[in-house]
């Protein structure tokens, strides 16, 4: 710690250098932090144990929907309190990049499958009775402003109505909020009955099943039994936790996780260019210091020692700065996709790799520097300076 | 007769310059008495300051003997002599050399690091060497906000601070107008007489060298010693 001071004056010699270095080493922790929640939220399988809802979907892919009449074959099987059906309607409102998630589904099972989501009496009764009604989270509410008795046009980028008309227009009915302090409310519900009978695709199928497991039951051998029943049929089913669930329907878009991986492997690329022409020219400014140094006694590994300490300090106050700035910006995206992607959240191991890579970091771009500090000649260099 | 600080027997170096091998110093003996000033002048390229090196063990001889203070410092290692300097000797520059990033009383801590005094002690130690020099009050200025003469008077007090025997100056008032290269002298010459360092100075200017007790002269690697004036 005795250097520390040192070390610190000499890190500030180009106050306005240093500053845009640390900056760009904000910039990449930044990213590291969101991509990598991001990343791993894609990458989640989910743990069975201890699940409380599964969900089935068909082996091959999601995009293919399973027949409506595994919703009475599941809820058979044990183990099963509720099943609910869903599907993917890939709708927006107004503006085709502001997307959100409708799901056509039948009421009172949800509310079985999901007891956290609370709606008073009279709006459900009221969602109940009418065929085209729907109701919209506080989330949804806020952000577009809608009240109860609202008629809402949804366009559906997947499904066009019988007469091939792709909008959708649906009564609010009702608001509904979640108990669950992690849940998130930025969706709507509406009838499976009114989808299944107005969409052009016809009825008699679900995008997928989402059941609640009873009390004590064991999640692995429901899932077992679940696609064991439907195997060897056209439709072969893969039960999952809800968190894989999301991973795999978000990796339609993509092989998420190798691209998380090459962005922040450019980023740090980048970072180390940067920071190590930075330690570079600040070395070889101050060659006749660094013999100095060593005229007065200080050994070649501490002066090593100094300049890498240097290259790390600069990681780790821009690091931490990001890392920061990254899990802000972690929870308000994880709370806007949740109800796409669950699971996006700043986690103790991205934290550890975080701060292993800003002494890594910092230790490699320091590396050239600090051992062409280390072997100045000191006779040499006082000549040069 | 004074006991013997410095002992040069024998000292040769020579450099390699592309093909060409150049001798600087040639067989060179040298006894530097405790509580000797010695100034040593001669012409540019006569091997002063590769003396100078030699001696505070900044560079080593091509063959030869060199010991200082009891230690031999042809046989070290260089972290060794590394660890020898930091307590033994004390070094002053042309151009004072002083890190412009710390204030003057950090300039004077820095060879404190190298000991397990604690920033209490460092800080206290690196006040009376600035208060020697006279510089108790300029202790929280940066190198560019003090004069040459005030830089210099910092690396003296940076150069005495661990109470190092002897004291290396080359050039010590090479870039310092008339009357403040006196008061530097001056204040060498009290650390001499009433501190007792040993202090070896190269210098160009035969003014500079009176303030020794005795000039020697080097030319092509040789030593010729005369009395002082």
């Amino acid at each position: 710690m005795k250097y520390f001071g040192l070390v610190w004056r000499s890190l500030w010699r180009k106050r306005i250098r240093t500053s845009l270095t640390i900056l760009s080493v904000v910039v990449a922790f930044l990213l590291f932090t969101l991509l990598s929640a991001i990343g791993q939220a894609f990458n989640t399988g989910g743990a069975m144990t201890g699940a409380q809802r599964l969900v089935v979907i068909d082996k091959i892919t999601i995009i293919n929907p399973l027949p409506i009449s595994y919703l009475q074959r599941i809820a058979a099987v044990p183990g099963v309190e509720a099943v609910v059906q869903l599907s993917w309607f890939g709708g927006f409102y107004q503006d085709p990049n502001q997307q959100f998630f409708q799901g056509p589904t039948d009421p009172d099972a949800y509310l079985d499958v999901y007891p956290e989501i609370e709606i008073p009496d009279e709006q459900l009764d009221a969602w109940r009775n009418n065929r085209v009604g729907a109701v919209i989270g506080r989330q949804i509410s806020n952000q577009y402003g809608w009240e109860i008795g609202d008629r809402v046009p949804i366009n559906s980028t997947i499904y066009a109505q019988r007469d091939g008309n792709r909008t959708w227009e649906f009564d609010i009915e009702g608001i509904f909020d979640t108990t669950d302090p992690k849940g998130v409310t930025n969706f709507m519900l509406f009838h499976h009955d009114y989808f299944a009978e107005a969409n052009a695709f016809g009825d008699g199928f679900a995008g997928w099943y989402t059941l609640r497991l009873a009390e004590g039951a064991d999640a692995v051998e429901v899932a077992n039994v679940i696609d064991t029943q439907f195997a060897n049929s056209p439709n072969e089913t893969e039960t999952s936790t809800e968190a894989a669930f999301a991973a795999s329907f978000a990796k339609q878009l993509g092989n998420i996780g190798l691209m998380v991986q090459l962005i922040l492997g450019a980023v740090f690329f980048t970072l180390l260019l940067v920071t190590g022409n930075t330690m570079s020219q600040s070395v070889r400014e101050r060659i006749s210091e660094l013999a100095v140094l060593k005229t007065l006694g200080f050994k070649d590994g501490t002066v090593l020692g100094v300049v890498l300490a240097e290259s790390i300090l600069v990681m780790l106050m821009g690091g931490l700065l990001g890392v920061l700035l990254g899990w802000l910006l972690t929870v308000v995206i994880g709370a806007a996709i949740g109800v796409f992607l669950p699971g996006v959240v700043v986690t103790v191991n991205i934290l550890i790799l975080a701060v292993l890579f800003m002494v890594g970091a910092g230790i490699l771009a320091g590396l050239f520097p600090a051992l062409s500090a280390r072997r100045l000649t000191i006779v040499e260099a006082l000549a040069r300076g | 007769m004074s006991e013997v600080l410095a002992d040069l027997h024998d000292v040769s170096r020579v450099y390699q310059k592309g093909k060409e091998k150049v001798e600087v110093l040639h067989q060179l003996d040298m006894q530097i008495p405790a509580g000797d000033f010695i100034a040593i002048m001669g012409p540019s390229g006569s091997g002063k300051t590769t003396l100078l090196n030699i001696i505070g063990g900044l560079d080593r001889p091509t063959s030869g003997l060199v010991n200082v203070g009891g230690a031999e410092l042809t046989n070290m290692s260089n972290s060794q002599l590394s660890s020898w300097r930091s307590t033994h000797v004390g070094f002053i520059f042309q151009f004072y050399n002083l890190l412009p990033v710390l204030t003057a009383q950090k300039n004077v801590e820095l060879p404190l690091l190298l000991t397990d005094f604690s920033g209490k002690e460092r800080s206290k130690r690196a006040s009376i060497a600035l208060d020697i020099v006279g510089l108790a009050d300029r202790a929280k200025h940066y190198p560019k906000e003090l004069s040459g003469g005030q830089e210099q008077r910092v690396a003296i007090a940076r150069a005495i601070v661990s109470d190092p025997s002897l004291l290396l100056c080359d050039e010590p008032t090479g870039d310092l107008d008339r009357e403040t290269a006196d008061e530097i002298l001056r204040l060498l010459q009290l650390l001499n007489e009433e501190h007792g360092k040993t202090i070896v100075m190269v210098t160009h200017d035969p003014q500079a060298a009176e303030f020794a007790k005795r000039t020697l002269h080097v030319d092509k690697g040789q030593l010729e010693s005369r009395a002082a004036a």
